[in-house]
């Protein structure tokens, strides 16, 4: 009996008489013990290393002095996140416009060739206003800012950016005891939240991959960043004087990734107060030297890794879906088409988060993918009556504040494709990674709820204080 | 040779390492990407065996080589930038280096980029004396305009320090050489001991006794007692599942509390 006992409780004794010191201390020992290893490993080096100045080493230094810097790291981010989105934007309007012409006179081409063939009038309505209309849309709304925003992107990530990203927010994440790593999974998010999932498995601690996996929804991917500029183009930047549209879309994207920040960082304190209770483990980051991109592979990265991936899946997802929405637009029970129908019974709910049946119904076919939300709504608002030629974007924002939208839907629509639900292929690899049912619906229902309830707070507000 | 009965079978037990009798048992540390395998591939040549450590999902490899005659068994531990165990590598690495007892640890150093390393080699230090410092990829520094004086850092750190380009075999013989003099225990070790601030060192001098009386000479008092300091839970787990593992009736002697590293 005392054999065993015995060498357990000294050891529990001076355990927590060494716990009753730290605790003293602020808990600032540990900091302390690491910054004396450090110092004597310092001192030693002074004496024994001896470098003749390089250049290019003192130079990543001196950069990294300034991107890492506790005054100017976070300004910096932020400004370059909004130059890439401005560039985004600004660039993206012409060729949007130009690709849309393109691809709206074929339209009036092919319908001429229907006409010729004398193929019915249901042919012609399926294979052409639907099917053909809704890639047109999709290839000219979405493909000039993938093309633009993604490269600039990896080319950011090639200089060496990223890991100093994770650097600077390091300290915000241990504030909400989550792992300093889960900066990266984001910026894996920002190309695809399935992907940023499963980068998760590189956060050792199983409490603080479930949080980065729950978490990662709130960095706006891929499929839903063509939504997010598309919106805040031709809404925001509409709003604005001629001139600072482009400036304002891009403030306007960089807040929106701004609250989808915030809300991880709150989402990620809340989950490790209350079900995933613990202390953050530590980061260790090697920061890699700072390299002059190497364009030609960013450009092949961008391009067939990234946008034509998107644009793929946007096309085969939005093609089935558009001859779908036409035909279901065009299914009429009474006086009303199916579509109508079903956005007509979730118009209520719809109405009180700020948008409408419409728009709702599109984030929930839009499920398998978040890029069709855009051509499914629009086929769905085409369907039911409107149908306007596509000159420019300034036609667009016509179809939408046809149907009733106002900058309330158009925030609205913002912040709830922001928030709301993870794909089918994100839950599934959160599915897969996390091996629990369980949570995979906490990471299915925490985006739902929040989607809902911020999109509600800011409907009712503005509404109720006159706003809209 | 009792003692020595004890710790293999912990190596046995605890960390899947089999080491032969008289074996010398060289566990090989080092931070990520400063050419350690290359140094282990170096050494073992194909005589190797990987797999992974008991129980956790990390890759263990060990390689055996003879050198005067002497057999010796090579346990490569994960690449960690430090051990005070907030990964599991880390504490894969800690928990070999201070229970495993092996005859001899090699820290393997970027020579370009010495101070970051030198901090694993500094808390490595404090756990055995019977280390060797590898200061690796020399070509490296000599490219970037860097030069290490090996001798002077040896005399900085009291322990053996060998200067090696293990991608082109420079200094494997040497660093072959003091393996075997540190494990044969003829060559003479000063360890650093690391200055650290009044508090912290006020602190350790208050809690020493009490520890010493526990650990004995099993393991270094200072060591303990700045872990127990830092709050590392992972280590208090350790060191209750080994000192409870190695336990012999009648704890630690009398004798054996005056020996303390």
């Amino acid at each position: 009996m005392s054999a065993t006992v015995k060498p357990i409780s000294p050891l529990a004794e001076v355990c927590a008489e060494a716990e009753s010191i730290r605790l003293g201390s602020g808990g600032k020992l540990g900091d302390a013990i690491v910054a004396d290893i450090y110092a004597n490993a310092e001192s030693i080096v002074r004496k024994v290393v001896c470098q003749t100045s390089d250049a290019k080493s003192n130079w990543d230094a001196k950069l990294d002095d300034v991107l890492t810097s506790r005054l100017f790291g976070y300004p910096i981010m932020l400004a370059l996140l909004g130059l890439v989105f401005w560039i985004t934007i600004e660039g993206a309007n012409v060729p949007s416009g130009m690709i849309a012409d393109a691809l709206f006179a074929f339209q009036d081409q092919l319908s001429e060739w229907f006409a010729l063939a004398g193929a019915p009038e249901w042919l012609h309505g399926v294979l052409v206003l639907g099917l053909y209309r809704g890639l047109a849309w999709v290839v000219s709304v979405m493909l000039p800012p993938m093309a633009i925003f993604f490269p600039l992107f990896t080319l950011l990530e090639d200089f060496g950016y990223l890991p100093r990203v994770a650097f600077n927010l390091d300290h915000l994440f241990k504030a909400c005891k989550a792992c300093g790593k889960q900066a990266l999974t984001m910026c894996m998010g920002f190309g695809c939240n399935a992907a940023g999932v499963v980068s998760c498995r590189i956060i050792d601690s199983p409490r603080e991959r479930l949080i980065a996996i729950i978490t990662n929804n709130f960095v706006p991917c891929n499929g839903r960043f063509p939504t997010l500029i598309a919106v805040a183009t031709i809404f925001m930047g509409g709003a604005a004087a001629t001139g600072y549209d482009a400036l304002v879309a891009s403030g306007v994207i960089t807040s929106l990734v701004l609250i989808g920040i915030a809300v991880t960082f709150a989402v990620s304190w809340a989950l490790s107060h209350t079900i995933l209770k613990g202390e953050p483990s530590a980061l260790v980051l090697e920061l890699p030297p700072y390299r002059k991109p190497q364009i030609g592979a960013v450009i092949y990265r961008s391009i067939i890794d990234r946008t034509l991936f998107v644009l793929r899946r946007a096309v085969i997802m939005a093609a089935p879906a558009g001859a779908i929405t036409w035909i279901l637009g065009n299914i009429y029970i009474g006086d009303m088409s199916v579509i109508g129908h079903t956005a007509a019974w979730l118009q209520p709910l719809g109405y009180a988060v700020g948008l409408d049946g419409f728009i709702l119904l599109a984030f929930i076919l839009g499920l398998p993918a978040n890029e069709i939300v855009v051509p499914i709504l629009l086929m769905s608002y085409l369907s039911s009556g409107f149908m306007l030629e596509f000159d420019s974007l300034e036609e667009l924002r016509a179809i939408l504040v046809n149907n009733g939208w106002t900058w309330l839907t158009a925030v609205c629509t913002m912040l709830f494709c922001l928030l709301h639900w993870p794909c089918t292929t994100s839950l599934l690899s959160a599915y897969k990674e996390s091996g629990s049912l369980k949570w995979t619906f906490a990471a299915f229902a925490i985006p739902t709820v929040i989607a809902f309830a911020v999109c509600f707070v800011v409907a009712q507000a503005a509404r109720s204080l006159g706003f809209a | 040779m009792q003692t020595q009965d004890v710790t293999r079978r912990v190596l046995r037990e605890h960390f899947g390492v089999g080491a032969a009798p008289g074996q010398y048992v060289v566990a090989l540390a080092g931070n990520p990407n400063v050419g350690k395998s290359t140094v282990f591939n170096a050494l073992t040549g194909l005589r190797q065996h990987t797999g992974n450590w008991p129980g956790k999902t990390v890759d263990n490899a060990q390689g055996t080589f003879t050198f005067r005659d002497k057999p010796f068994l090579l346990v490569d531990l994960p690449g960690t930038y430090s051990i005070l165990a907030h990964t599991v590598e880390e504490q894969i690495a800690r928990d070999f280096i201070c229970f495993g007892c092996p005859d001899v640890t090699v820290v393997v150093l970027d020579a370009t980029c010495l101070e970051r390393n030198l901090n694993l080699a500094l808390q490595v230090m404090e756990i055995t004396p019977n280390m060797v410092v590898c200061v690796n990829l020399m070509d490296e520094a000599r490219k970037k305009n860097i030069t290490v004086n090996t001798d002077l850092l040896k005399k900085e750190l009291g322990v053996p320090v060998v200067a090696t380009t293990a991608r082109n075999g420079d200094g494997l013989d040497e660093l072959r050489e003091t393996m075997y003099q540190v494990a044969a225990g003829t060559l003479e070790l000063y360890p650093r001991r690391i200055t650290y601030s009044e508090q912290v060192e006020n602190t350790v001098q208050k809690l020493l006794p009490a520890i010493q009386r526990l650990v004995g000479n099993r393991l270094n008092p200072r060591w303990v007692a700045l872990r127990l300091l830092d709050g590392d839970r992972a280590f208090i787990e350790s060191i209750g599942l080994h000192l409870d593992s190695q336990a012999k009736p009648g704890v630690v002697s009398e004798a054996a509390r005056e020996v303390a590293i």
